[in-house]
């Protein structure tokens, strides 16, 4: 049995230019964006029923929310039956979950999923808060990390990975296999931020940000956003394309809500949402064609390898170092477009959206090769994960 | 490693108050359950082990096993808390899985091991005292 009964699937893609300082408002990109996608169903705006988006009008650094399902639905004149946004979510790509549930219980027939960012150009502009602040008080789960210093997810996930290194042996060079094969993919990528080649001597002497953390370990803040159209499977629209199904969701949590008191460091709660995901199918890893896993750092890409099962606990570091395995003409193509580490940090759709695209054969002069039909997606990192198991029907 | 000059203080809840302001008394005060006996961390009113609501903020002996550490290079705060510094993960002695991330301070960064004893500190700033860790200074190291 499939993720709702198999009665959702995915009709059409949309994303708009992704870049740095584009000089553009979020709403805008989303607009871009969901347009293309809307059309790319063969729908019309006034087929749009739900809209469902992260992380909504939160609180935030400058450019985290670049539209909200109100300014979508406003900015669209939209008449939905459902909405919803949210931040205390299984990943970024939880409330697309959620829609799923949502057309499936009959509340709505095409829902519009996005997310947009602007960060480079809020951070051009000087809106991203100033941290020091004399008057800022450390509130919500950063009261116990900004007293400390720890300021930032490449502090709190770097704990991580050192006690991974210590306990499993992992190497700087292995780990940087990961950004050097998005930097590989990104190269055929025409809207990834860095394109050219990248050495791993390039990688080891970047500048430093929190030990292992290198720059080239930390993905880039852009302009961009992406959407998603999820149809009721017997109301898609002829699109000349084979709907893409959702054969099982992960959106387990089975921690506190942390950064630092996971019983076992060396796991994420992508482990968790991971081992939801697979209770649901007869499918297992061997399956899979290729993966898009998040990687907002280096190490959380290498946590989804593990927590997806496509090497044992503990032996992602010998994984990564077959990198002809996991290259764009191999086994288990992985990051195919060049993550967030080099195509730009779209926050988590941005491998959605690439899933798709490879799944329809329409990735352009990076399509894999081979013929794919089912794709393994993970979406976040520390205690925040989801996962998805596409399948193309036909 | 100097102090940083600045450090961007807690917002204190009614949960965290003790947290905070135990090392006035030279006290580290974690939440403990008084139904399994177990300490936890961040405080709640409530014990996530057993669901306990009879909980309440209790001294530890401030010892406690350095997790995982890194040597921060970013200056997320400009210049008033200068890089580079180590931000710790520790494990209470008392309890193993209760973790506080904080600073390691007072000692050469190269001298960081994972599994050193490290010790509580309480750096005093307005109305709170942020507790920081240093090598124990019997300076045990483990690894
Ligand atoms: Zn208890």
């Amino acid at each position: 049995m499939s993720f709702v009964d198999d009665k959702v699937v995915i009709t059409g893609i949309g994303q708009s230019d992704v870049g740095r300082k584009l000089g553009r408002g979020g709403v805008d990109l989303a607009l871009d964006a969901a347009l293309e996608a809307i059309a790319h169903a063969g729908l019309d705006p006034a087929d749009i029923d739900g809209v469902a988006s992260y992380p909504g009008p939160v609180v935030a650094e400058g450019g985290f929310v670049g539209a909200t399902t109100h300014d979508v639905r406003d900015a669209l004149g939209l008449r939905t039956t459902w909405a919803l946004s949210g931040v205390e979510t299984p990943g970024q790509a939880g409330t697309l979950m959620d829609a799923a549930s949502a057309i499936a219980t009959g509340r709505a027939t095409h829902v519009l999923c996005f997310r947009s960012v602007f960060e480079s150009t809020a951070q051009a502009q000087g809106r991203a808060a100033a941290l020091t602040g004399k008057q800022m008080r450390a509130g919500g789960h950063a009261e116990f990390r900004m007293p400390f210093g720890a300021a930032s997810p490449a502090n709190w996930i770097a704990l991580y990975a050192m006690r991974y290194m210590h306990e499993f042996g992992l190497t700087r060079e292995q780990l940087g296999q990961i950004p050097l094969n998005g930097r590989r993919n990104a190269a055929r990528n025409p809207k990834a931020i860095y394109r050219d080649p990248m050495t791993m001597d390039d990688y080891l002497s970047a500048r430093l940000i929190s030990y292992p953390f290198r720059l080239y370990d930390c993905d880039v803040p852009c302009d961009g956003a992406t959407a998603i159209i999820l149809s009721r499977r017997d109301a898609a629209a002829e699109s000349g394309r084979a709907p893409i199904a959702i054969e099982a969701a992960g959106s387990g949590l089975y921690e506190r809500h942390t950064w630092d008191q996971r019983v076992d460091l060396t796991t994420m709660a992508a482990h968790d949402s991971a081992h939801h995901m697979w209770e649901q199918t007869s499918l297992t890893p061997a399956d899979v064609d290729f993966a898009e896993l998040y990687d907002g750092f280096s190490y959380l890409c290498l946590q989804w390898i593990e927590a997806l099962g496509f090497c044992k606990h503990g032996e992602a570091g010998p994984f990564l170092e077959e990198t002809a395995r996991y290259a764009l003409d191999g086994e288990l193509p992985i990051n195919t477009h060049g993550g967030q580490l080099s195509a730009g940090r779209l926050h988590g759709y941005g491998f959605l959206h690439e899933a798709c695209l490879q799944l329809w054969g329409e990735a352009g002069e990076r399509q894999i090769p081979k013929d794919v039909e089912i794709a393994a997606v993970g979406i976040g990192g520390g205690p925040e994960a989801g996962c998805l198991l596409l399948r193309r029907d036909g | 490693m100097t102090r940083p000059a600045f450090r961007m203080l807690p917002e204190v809840t009614a949960d965290s108050a003790a947290f905070w302001t135990g090392g006035a008394d030279g006290e580290l005060r974690i939440h403990r359950c008084h139904a399994c006996s177990r300490w936890f961390h961040p405080p709640a009113p409530a014990c996530f082990r057993c669901r306990s609501r009879d909980v309440a903020p209790e001294a530890v002996s401030g010892r406690a096993t350095l997790a995982s550490y890194t040597l921060n290079h970013h200056p997320w705060f400009g210049e008033a808390f200068p890089v580079p510094y180590v931000v710790g993960l520790v494990e209470l002695a008392e309890e193993p899985d209760t973790r506080l991330t904080t600073q390691i301070v007072d000692c050469d960064p190269a001298d960081v091991r994972i599994g050193m004893d490290v010790e509580v500190d309480f750096e005093h700033h307005d109305d709170v005292w942020v507790p920081v860790f240093r090598p124990t200074s019997t300076g045990g190291q483990a690894s």
